[in-house]
């Protein structure tokens, strides 16, 4: 009934059968949808039309776009996967643990969602900056966080895990604690029921909320070039290197923009086709 | 005694007594919100009892004394399997899998799990379905595959939760006499509210009403002769019990009773129980040479009202008659009487 292969087989059925009628739509809603697709693809479009194609290889290939786009995969990577090691239990303990002021630990796990990600790595810097609140102690124990390739993980992290835990949570919350309960009776020990039951059956929600940490870590800006700054081949990321060369080379921001498209479109594409098959 | 549960849950209004000897079933029969659940959830270590002990094997699994736990076995420990309502089959593993999967986590190597599963699939004809995913099973596959995967976890206790509730009724028999099988020599609690369950899969019954056991006894004994008004309420079965001929049911007073055989094929001399309702029996002062083929020679023994009818009891039968009737026939303890009841509303079982 709620085992995903169902909803699946539920899911293809909705789509290729020709005898279903569709059921709660309006048919005026197709018009503000019709817009909002419009407001969503054109502006993409137009990147496309502005993108000099004869110099787009030399653009992409540049010495500093390379070193932002080799150091925007390779952070954008290590925060998915801190955000995978720490998203991960946050979200089982939100959705399944026990305790007082679980909603308000909730709310406050989420606040680098809304929050502007300029503040976020002001935030950043009070706590790791060279006189913030860890920071002292961490410069006494010879550690430098700030304005460094870590600061960047740091930064991607902090506004990237939020999208994983209110993902996986939610997931975990329509999954219920049924089949957890039964594989406890078989004999299994809890971080076994984990293994080879609980985030099984939440794989849509647990990869479609990777994707979007790793998307909104490959595009994080605010909190980077506050936190971080922007030293080529250390901190400057794509994003920043598309903000820096917009000023003084406008072909090569559209170049590098349309490449960040590219790269989010592949990896979504990539996802969703193995979390839907 | 191998299990036992004494225990208090006072935020449910929950405070049953009940213990289950090794090898025997127990039938936790009640109403819905009675407790039933209530119980197999402590038993299972979803609930934690308030007050009281829960003990399996003379291990204490679950204790508590106002509130304040004194023991606690984590459910993964306990040895004590469930099986649920819905078969509750991981939809992302295989049937073999499935089955496989208590043994695998009770630390057997994959290869032994795996030969362990499909010793059980194969002793009970589900080989062809070990390679399927849950959701190419029908309900009553499903819930056949959940009860092996449920037995090859090897639970010193079984819990069966209203295991035949989600199925279609055409599945049931089937599945009853797997369970019927199965559970031959496993020591089981099945909570329900259907009194066939209770009548076909166990030794003992205790109903359960209120969060208390208003009723405890054998099977035979609170079916025929409910003593609680719950009791009453469902059960109230005429139950004969004897062994088959072919034809019907060869009670010890001699008579044969012939309805219908819920199984076909049964060889000669199979125990056998005849169940129908008292409203199903009619009385006579002398023998009606009608169609009706079961006719008892009764004496009545007790006449007390049941609702809008009088449920006569006799030393063979308990029939339930218009009030009219008891007056017409002069119905007294005594009277000797011939009860009938067509073989199309006598139900025969194996035992």
């Amino acid at each position: 009934m709620t085992a995903p292969a169902t909803t699946r087989a539920a899911r293809r059925r909705a789509t290729r059968d020709p005898a279903e009628v569709a059921a709660g739509l309006p048919r005026w809603a197709f018009l503000p949808a019709a817009v909002g697709g419009l407001f969503v693809v054109l502006p993409l479009i137009a990147l496309g039309t502005r993108v000099d194609l004869t110099g787009y290889w030399g653009l992409v290939t540049s010495e500093s776009a390379r070193a932002a786009l080799v150091l925007s995969l390779r952070t954008a990577a290590v925060s998915t996967l801190l955000c995978l090691g720490l998203g991960v239990p946050m979200a089982i303990v939100l959705a399944r643990g026990r305790f007082r002021g679980r909603n308000l630990l909730r709310a406050f796990v989420l606040v680098p969602l809304v929050l502007p990600p300029v503040v976020g790595g002001v935030a950043l810097l009070a706590t790791f900056g060279r006189r913030g609140l860890l920071g002292e102690s961490m410069e006494v124990a010879g550690l430098q966080v700030a304005f460094s390739t870590t600061a960047v993980v740091i930064a991607q992290t902090f506004v990237a895990l939020p999208f994983l835990v209110i993902s996986l949570e939610g997931s975990l919350r329509s999954a219920g604690t049924r089949y957890d309960v039964v594989a406890a009776s078989l004999g299994a020990g809890p971080t076994t029921v984990l293994r080879r039951v609980t985030l099984p059956l939440v794989r849509p929600g647990l990869l479609s909320g990777t994707v979007l940490a790793f998307a909104r870590a490959l595009g994080e800006f605010g909190a980077t070039i506050t936190f971080a700054g922007s030293l080529q081949g250390v901190t400057r990321t794509l994003p920043l290197e598309i903000y820096l060369q917009r000023e003084t080379d406008p072909d090569a921001a559209v170049a590098l923009s349309l490449l960040l498209v590219a790269i989010a479109v592949v990896v979504i594409a990539g996802t969703h086709h193995r979390a839907t098959p | 005694m191998t299990f036992t549960l004494n225990a208090s849950v006072p935020s449910r209004g929950f405070d049953v007594t009940v213990d289950v000897a090794e090898g025997r079933t127990l039938a936790l029969l009640g109403p819905n919100g009675a407790g039933k659940s209530t119980a197999l959830g402590l038993a299972a270590g979803t609930l934690r009892p308030h007050d009281g002990e829960i003990t399996l094997d003379g291990r204490a699994l679950a204790g508590a004394r106002a509130g304040r736990r004194t023991v606690w076995v984590a459910p993964h420990r306990r040895r004590v399997a469930l099986l649920a309502q819905d078969p509750m089959l991981f939809p992302h593993l295989s049937v073999r899998d499935n089955v496989a999967f208590g043994p695998r986590s009770q630390g057997r190597s994959r290869r032994e799990a795996t030969a362990a599963a499909d010793g059980w699939l194969a002793a009970t004809d589900l080989t062809a379905l070990a390679g399927r995913r849950p959701a190419a099973l029908s309900g009553g596959q499903a819930q056949r595959v959940a009860i092996v995967r449920a037995l090859a976890a090897a639970p010193r206790l079984l819990l069966l939760d209203e295991p035949m509730a989600a199925l279609d009724v055409d599945v049931t028999p089937t599945l009853r006499q797997t369970l019927q099988h199965l559970l031959a020599r496993q020591t089981t609690v099945i909570a329900t509210h259907d009194v066939l369950d209770a009548l076909l899969l166990a030794d003992e019954i205790a109903v359960i009403d209120g969060g208390r056991v208003v009723e405890r006894g054998p099977t035979a004994e609170v079916l025929s002769r409910p003593r609680s008004a719950f009791g009453a309420s469902i059960a109230g079965f005429n139950l004969l019990s004897g062994t088959w001929t072919g034809h019907g049911v060869a009670t010890a007073s001699g008579a044969v009773v012939h309805g219908y055989a819920t199984q076909a094929d049964m060889p000669a001399g199979t125990a056998m129980t005849a169940v129908f309702r008292p409203a199903a029996v009619a009385l006579h002062l002398t023998d009606p040479h009608g169609s009706p083929r079961n006719t008892f020679r009764a004496t009545v023994r007790s006449v007390e009202p049941h609702g809008a009818l009088v449920r006569v009891r006799t030393d063979q039968l308990a029939a339930d008659v218009t009030p009219q009737a008891v007056a017409e026939l002069a119905l007294v303890p005594g009277r000797a009487v011939v009860a009938t009841v067509k073989a199309a509303e006598v139900d025969v079982y194996p035992r």
